[in-house]
């Protein structure tokens, strides 16, 4: 029986349950707003909304890879890819675009246009320094570090490597705060390698 | 494996009725060795402490998945013998039988290893195994009261898992 095809975004996104966005979007922004009444300060709030992203992220890697039947990704470029076109639209059914690639693969920029947490939001001036939308980036990271890659020779190491992606994921633009459209950077920063677990004590 | 079809000597055990759990063990592991699950139907021969029984299990995996991947006719590039193999990149094992069993298995690429053991005549279990992993998603990845990288302890689960497995083939 031949290997079941990866399903498209727009496919699996069909077939799963939906929730309403409003409900979403709303729900979204109670927490935000509970969270900066119980932090107060605004770097306080990015770092706990990244850290939820982080708890979401590695429970939903294995739906993700449940439902899409993607194979391991070649390297961190086609990682990119499945994160933009099947991953966004599958959860969030809006898909992003892979930008910026920087000359050795391991950083790359996640452009949103469109974006459900953020419809009908508008910062206020106490809270500028605010990454509305931290929780994002905490997703993205906690689940790639769930994920084994091949480390491809171009970092110097042997093609053998199998390593489990850390990665640090930055804002770049956020139309809260006036550009055109968010975009996110993901760089690769620490591979960490992965072994045997059991220790050879008998 | 069975090199003169000679059931005088080792026979196959009979057919499991449909009534009866076609299944014998399942285990469920994480990519750091953790056994999230081990439920057992049907296993009338055990050997092993359960913690060795799990280690072995796992390090059995391990070393078939890199055998496998190394003894490989079609792929041309290969590795050293002992670094960890990924799934989904060239050749992966996904069951194999013996006279008295067959061990299916399936890895998905966050490490979560899925392994059913069942009697020798069934069939591909591959589109079985993604049900179970499935399953998996739903009611443990998705309970708020489960801490990933522990063992799994949902009656509703299991209770799932068993209705699941009673009705394979």
């Amino acid at each position: 029986m031949p290997p079941v095809a990866p399903r498209s975004g727009d496919a699996i996104f069909a077939s799963v349950e939906r929730v309403n966005a409003e409900l979403f979007t709303l729900t979204y922004g109670a927490i935000v707003r509970q969270l900066l009444t119980d932090l107060e300060e605004v770097e306080e709030v990015n770092k706990q909304l990244d850290q939820m992203g982080y708890n979401i992220g590695i429970r939903l890697i294995d739906e993700f890879l449940a439902k899409s039947n993607v194979s391991r990704c070649v390297d961190f470029k086609e990682t990119a890819e499945v994160i933009a076109k099947v991953g966004f639209k599958m959860f969030l059914g809006v898909t992003a675009t892979v930008t910026n690639w920087d000359a050795e693969g391991t950083t790359c920029s996640l452009v949103l246009e469109d974006n459900p947490l953020v419809d009908f939001v508008e910062l206020p001036d106490t809270c500028q320094g605010l990454y509305y939308c931290n929780v994002l980036s905490g997703v993205i990271r906690g689940a790639l570090e769930m994920v084994s890659s091949y480390l491809n020779g171009r970092l110097g190491l042997s093609v053998d490597n199998l390593v489990s992606m850390k990665t640090e994921v930055t804002w770049i633009r956020d139309m809260l705060r006036g550009d055109d459209a968010f975009e996110m950077q993901v760089k690769l920063v620490k591979q960490v390698p992965e072994e045997y677990p059991y220790k050879d004590d008998e | 494996m069975q090199f003169f079809g000679g059931s005088e000597i080792s026979p196959s055990p009979p057919v499991p009725t449909a009534a009866g759990n076609n299944a014998h063990m399942l285990y469920v592991f994480n990519r750091n060795g953790v056994c999230l699950l081990y439920r057992e139907w049907n296993r009338p021969l055990k050997t092993l402490s359960p913690q060795q029984d799990h280690k072995l299990m796992f390090g059995l995996l391990f070393s078939l998945k890199s055998l496998t991947a190394k003894m490989d006719p079609t792929s041309a590039d290969k590795g050293n013998l002992g670094v960890p193999q990924l799934p989904g990149q060239g050749c992966s094992f996904h069951s194999f039988r013996t006279n008295t069993y067959k061990l299916s298995f399936m890895e998905s690429p966050s490490g979560i290893k899925i392994i059913l053991v069942t009697h020798p005549r069934t069939g591909d279990l591959r589109e079985s195994l993604k049900y179970i992993y499935n399953l998996y998603v739903e009611y443990v990845v998705k309970n708020p009261l489960y801490s990933p990288g522990n063992p799994i302890r949902s009656d509703l689960f299991n209770s799932t898992l068993d209705q699941y497995v009673r009705g394979l083939g």
